[in-house]
């Protein structure tokens, strides 16, 4: 029984293991700092457990008598006040400069990040621009570059994390908090919100995707680049036009500039829907339209069960094409 | 034979309100380095490159609390009854509020010292 729950228990933590959001499997300098000291805590931990594990053993079977009262109250002095206290300063000394703020300057790219009811609202300001570039749920970065992400909020208190690349800052609304971060190791990954901050909290994330400098560059610019979409009338486009989704959502290259909603220019190339919670296959886009409430309970888009699942789809098929 | 003069340290009497000296100080201590802080980067926007006011109200705060800590270490020996030291005597209460102030005088100090080092270290204002 007890063998059976110890078992139950090891492949349930087991199955929280994963490569892309866990503060084990690091990309990021900050988060390397903070695995290494969590691995020196534990280890140090269970040391110290260990001894004083045996010292308790030792002096609960020692026979009677046998132990000097002056040589124990020598040891509580050592082991039980100079001890941890030495211990807890190289700790302190240790731990501290990793706390100390990553240096960040003018010329680093500035990444703004503002937690909303149940989504992330990004903008690039790269150092040469004066325009940002507008994007939502998903955060590309530079790998080897130093980026300063100013966070913010616009409704209640969230918090960003990127597990795998540095700690946690709370997101506050009516105050800027500075985040910076290098990130080390391309990939793909997940941040999360890490305050509680409504109903559909747990299903907000985001995608990060670290990528090599010249890949980012290329990237941005052509993200910057995009020109006037030409008013093809594809059944899709013209749904997405006449039912108002502009009123919230902006896509860059057409007319529609909505800034309540999360911006949908490039929306083909996410790689998860609704704020990192569903892939983003036709079907699962269609449906999310029709209701978005039924994949995120309290979301602050409104449901369109007039559409049909195929209008549904024709809109999926028109927002996939922006890419 | 002539008694033998008490030193001044000895002649001082611990009581209660002298054995919380120590960590009045501590938490003296603690706020002045958040009002410190709080004032210094309000008032010059930056961290102070090398933050003397701080570092000098440390030093004293660690000094006040060793000097207190001497003290009640003196009068824990001042001579009397035969151990244990645990009866209803006036020695023996003195003796024992010298014990306790003595430690809370070590803590205080370790106290104070953890305080101060994330200043040095962090030098930043967020
Ligand atoms: C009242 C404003 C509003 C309107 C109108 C609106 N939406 Fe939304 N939409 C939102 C909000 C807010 C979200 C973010 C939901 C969340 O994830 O919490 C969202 C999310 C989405 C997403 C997921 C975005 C992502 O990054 O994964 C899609 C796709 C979408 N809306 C499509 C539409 C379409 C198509 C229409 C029109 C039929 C529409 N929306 C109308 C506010 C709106
Ligand atoms: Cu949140």
């Amino acid at each position: 029984m007890a063998r059976a729950c110890t078992l139950i228990i090891a492949l349930l933590c087991l199955s929280g293991c994963n490569a892309q959001q866990s503060t084990l499997s690091v990309f990021g300098a900050d988060a390397r700092d903070i695995r290494h000291i969590a691995i020196v805590l534990t280890v140090g931990a269970v040391v110290i457990l260990a001894i004083t594990t045996m010292l308790y053993i030792r002096a609960v079977r020692a026979p009677e008598h046998s132990l000097d009262h002056h040589q124990g109250m020598r040891m509580i002095l050592w082991v039980g006040a100079i001890g941890p206290t030495l211990i807890l300063t190289a700790l302190l000394l240790y731990a501290l400069p990793a706390m100390r703020p990553r240096p960040a300057s003018a010329a680093d790219l500035v990444i703004r990040v503002e937690g909303e009811q149940f989504w992330w609202r990004v903008a690039y300001r790269p150092p040469s621009e004066a325009t940002p570039l507008l994007s939502a749920n998903e955060i590309r970065l530079p790998v080897g570059r130093t980026v300063l992400f100013e966070l913010g909020a616009t409704d209640v208190i969230h918090s960003f994390w990127i597990p795998g690349l540095a700690g946690k800052m709370d997101m506050i609304p009516g105050r800027t908090n500075r985040l910076v971060v290098k990130a080390e190791k391309p990939g793909r990954y997940r941040g999360v919100c890490a305050e509680f901050c409504g109903l559909s909290h747990a299903l907000m994330a985001f995608d990060v995707i670290a990528m090599e400098p010249a890949a980012f560059d290329t990237w941005m610019a052509d993200a910057r680049a995009i020109g006037p979409i030409p008013a093809v009338a594809t059944p899709g486009r013209a749904l997405f036009d006449a039912q108002g989704c502009g009123a919230c959502h902006g896509v860059r290259g057409t007319p529609h500039a909505g800034t309540i909603g999360p911006d949908l220019s490039r929306f083909g190339e996410r790689r998860t829907l609704g704020a990192g919670i569903l892939p983003p296959t036709i079907d699962n886009i269609a449906t999310f339209i029709r209701a978005p409430q039924a994949s995120k309970p309290g979301v602050r888009m409104p449901a369109y069960p007039q559409l049909s699942q195929e209008e549904a789809r024709a809109i999926a098929h028109y927002l996939k094409g922006m890419r | 034979m002539k008694d033998r003069r008490p030193h001044w340290s000895e002649r001082l009497k611990v009581t209660l309100w002298t054995l919380i000296v120590p960590p009045t100080i501590w938490a003296g201590h603690f706020l002045f380095s958040y009002l410190w802080a709080a004032v210094s980067c309000a008032k010059a926007g930056a961290f102070a490159t090398f933050p003397t006011l701080f570092v000098v109200g440390t030093v004293l705060a660690l000094i006040l609390i060793a000097l207190s800590g001497w003290i009640a270490w003196n009068q824990g020996r001042i001579p009397g009854a035969s151990p244990p030291h645990e009866d209803a005597t006036d020695i023996d209460r003195q003796r024992f509020l010298a014990k306790s102030t003595l430690l809370l005088a070590c803590l205080s100090f370790v106290g104070v010292l953890f305080t101060s080092l994330p200043v040095i270290f962090l030098r930043d204002c967020l």
